[in-house]
């Protein structure tokens, strides 16, 4: 089973429910062994999963979050760690993103962890190299694991993903994580909506199968989960917004505006989070809030990406 | 005398379709005839066996992206006009915007020059529009006319100020310039990449609207009306623009329209890696390219299905007067990069005939139409004695085998440059001679 799971993982959208099935259950297990770990419990024996192996964090593109969770998860697995972060406008004409993925393959990278502002720019380095390549989020194309995290913060809150109703709101156009979660959940079996102002709504959205709607309350409505995406002072500049407080006033979620959502339902958000803008400090930090345990997730699921693509697991 | 024997010879311009022989004399058309040479005409005389081939009149095109002066690594006046040549284009328009741009006569004289010492086809330049093409004065139009140049354009990029546009046109029209416009509206394209849609949405890639376009040529078409120009609009891409051409040329406009084999046989859905459009390829003839293709990457872009049809539709029924390919060179390192950052552009010249031909095997287009579209519709375009067989023409002759299927290998192509998107493509038609003046400019090796 195992030598099923493709070598690269670029995207959820051609990944099989049943790939997606087999990251969620290893990692669920990596993340109660984790737990147990903390609780002083039992140690995680999982230091001889990838020994040796090097795995490579090349981010073109600023982040800490994603970064520190991925060389935390190849710690994890006895993996050594090197990370890499440059500036894709200092690589300049002449070096291609080939030649610069290359130097680090002939170090040794079994694995390469990549970011970058171009959609696309996973895919064409793992043309190029035999290196493991694991999309950390390519421009507003994908982030896998972060739908993968949701989706198994998801299912252990909600016990079953199918026929769940999950509502995305925001900033969809440009958001890589709302794609990548359609396409997650729907294979998954749940219904899943998108919502936000049109100006950041894409073209024939409805095309990757999902809902669209226009309101939050239609959005909220029936819900049995809400991801807030985090809304960018870059939309400002490009008109798509007024500012944060005329967005905020229609799309942020507060406690007057969690009332529309079901009791049950639950709220998610990739972070960071713009605390008063997409969600109000009281929902950030309200029970319904799972913010705090995506992250937790996020570490189990990258470990069990990892092992898979390595075919260790 | 050079007689072309016993092949079909389509030349729209005299509505001559049926078997004939094509007699070149001296660099022109001395005659078509029904009747094949006589068996003194084949001692005196070389005569070339047509039979089963096509004969056509030198395809004209408007559009070709030469590179020389400036950009020699990518294409030269000589290898474009080589690779035209293969391509049975024996009239080529040569784009202004190369470094310098031609906006000044020693530009256009030195193209000339140039392509008159290769030898390969006949140049006929294009002059900007603004000095630079940088949109803000006029250039100097009637030196340009005075030194070859046939129309004017700002190609690759649009004249954003209308108020710029409509000084341009008013000039030109007094010197009897067409003005070809590239049109785009910059502010609706943005950081965009490819057409705005589903597919665009499911790549991550940021999207160009059809209202990009369709805004820029109902404002040209506006000014064009009230100027009383001749509007060119090049490479049209969206169904909306054809609808708008189709309202103003009902209403009197004077304007033209040409269309490339790109936009005519592909959608946005090649940059997700998907196959032809067009139903005369199978798809083993049209393989499958990985997603984010830069191949697929030009300006304006590739747009969907029901944009396709339209374009189709208004070649067939003379909205679209030409085909032309807009053949833009880039190498690797314009092209081997993210799509997002990738140049624009792609080459056209070697295949723009064969995948005209593929509209036909599909129905979309008569054969004496599709001749039309790639000849004497482009030269009526702009008022030039070329792409016809008639009686004193020159003698620009192009022979076809229409049913060859042939592989493209760009590694084969006589551009300097790679850049096609049908790179493994079996295509069928095969240029087997081009006359340029009664010179044979290209055979075929096979």
């Amino acid at each position: 089973m195992a030598s099923e799971f493709p070598r690269h993982l670029l995207d959820i959208e051609s990944l099989r429910r049943e790939q997606i099935e087999e990251v969620l259950g290893l990692a669920g297990r990596f993340k109660r062994e984790r737990a147990a770990a903390r609780a002083g419990k039992a140690r995680a024996p999982r230091h001889q999963i990838l020994p040796g192996r090097i795995v490579v964090t090349l981010f073109f593109e600023a982040s800490t979050r994603t970064r520190s969770s991925f060389e935390v998860a190849a710690h994890a697995l006895g993996a050594e760690v090197l990370s890499f972060q440059k500036d894709a406008s200092s690589v300049t004409k002449g070096e291609s993103l080939q030649d610069t993925v290359r130097n680090l393959e002939a170090i040794g990278a079994d694995v390469l962890v990549v970011r970058h502002p171009a959609a696309g720019a996973p895919r064409a380095i793992a043309r190029a190299v035999r290196a493991s390549v694991i999309n950390a989020g390519d421009g507003a194309h994908e982030h896998p694991t972060q739908a993968l995290l949701d989706a198994l913060t998801l299912r252990e809150k909600l016990g079953t993903l199918e026929g769940k109703v999950i509502s995305i709101v925001g900033d969809i156009a440009h958001s890589r994580v709302a794609r990548s979660n359609v396409h997650c959940l729907s294979k998954l079996g749940s219904r899943v909506r998108v919502a936000g102002p049109s100006t950041l709504l894409p073209a024939g959205v409805e095309k990757l199968g999902c809902e669209v709607a226009r309101t939050l309350p239609d959005a909220l409505r029936d819900a049995d989960a809400v991801m807030m995406l985090r809304i960018q002072q870059e939309r400002i500049a490009d008109a798509r917004i007024p500012g944060t407080r005329d967005y905020a006033r229609v799309w942020g979620l507060s406690a007057r505006t969690l009332e529309l959502l079901p009791p049950r339902a639950v709220v998610l958000h990739p972070g960071p989070v713009n605390r008063g803008v997409e969600l109000s400090s009281e929902v950030m930090d309200g029970e319904r809030s799972l913010v705090m345990d995506q992250v937790d997730s996020g570490v189990a699921v990258r470990m069990a990406t990892l092992a898979l693509c390595l075919g260790a697991a | 005398m050079i007689f072309l024997e016993g092949g079909r010879v389509v030349d729209p311009a005299t509505r001559v379709d049926g078997i004939r022989t094509v007699i070149l004399d001296g660099g022109r058309i001395k005659e078509v005839r029904e009747q094949a040479p006589s068996p003194g005409e084949r001692a005196s005389n070389e005569v070339v066996d047509c039979r089963g081939l096509l004969v056509l009149p030198g395809l004209v095109d408007l559009h070709v992206h030469l590179r020389e002066p400036g950009e020699e690594g990518k294409e030269t006046i000589a290898t474009g006009t080589r690779a035209a040549a293969a391509g049975g284009v024996t009239t080529v328009v040569a784009m202004p915007n190369t470094k310098p741009v031609c906006d000044s006569a020693s530009v256009a004289r030195f193209v000339q020059a140039r392509a008159r010492e290769a030898g390969f086809a006949r140049v006929l330049p294009a002059g900007a529009i603004t000095r630079g093409s940088l949109g803000e004065s006029l250039s100097d139009m009637a030196e340009l006319k005075d030194a070859g140049c046939i129309c004017v354009t700002d190609d690759g990029r649009p004249v954003m100020s209308a108020g710029v546009m409509r000084r341009a046109l008013e000039y030109a029209r007094d010197l009897g310039l067409p003005v070809m416009v590239h049109a785009e509206d910059l502010t609706l394209t943005g950081p965009g990449c490819m057409n705005e849609g589903s597919v665009a949405t499911r790549l991550g890639l940021p999207g160009i609207p059809a209202a990009a376009e369709v805004a820029m040529v109902q404002r040209d078409l506006l000014l064009a009306e009230m100027t009383g120009a001749h509007l060119h609009v090049a490479h049209v891409s969206a169904a909306g623009t054809v609808r708008a051409i189709r309202e103003a040329r009902a209403r009197g406009v004077r304007v033209t329209a040409e269309a490339t084999p790109h936009h005519f046989t592909l959608t946005d859905e090649a940059v997700a890696g998907a196959l032809a459009s067009v139903p005369a390829f199978r798809q083993e003839d049209a393989p499958p390219v990985e997603p984010y293709d830069t191949h697929a990457k030009m300006s304006p872009p590739l747009r969907s299905e029901s944009d396709r049809q339209a374009i189709v539709g208004a070649l067939s029924d003379g909205i679209i007067d030409a085909i032309a390919t807009d053949h833009a060179p880039h190498g690797p390192l314009e092209k081997d990069v993210e799509f997002e950052r990738a140049a624009n552009g792609v080459i056209g010249l070697e295949t723009s005939l064969a995948l005209t031909l593929a509209l036909v095997r599909a129905g979309d287009l008569a054969l004496p139409r599709a001749v039309e579209r790639l000849s004497s519709g482009p030269a009526r375009c702009f008022g030039l004695p070329y792409g016809t067989l008639a009686t004193g023409a020159p003698a620009d002759v192009v022979l076809v085998d229409p049913d060859r299927a042939w592989k493209v290998d760009p590694q084969r192509f006589h551009s300097r440059s790679r850049n096609s998107p049908f790179a493994t493509w079996t295509l069928r038609g095969r240029v087997i001679r081009t006359y340029l003046e009664g010179r044979l400019v290209h055979r075929s090796e096979e």
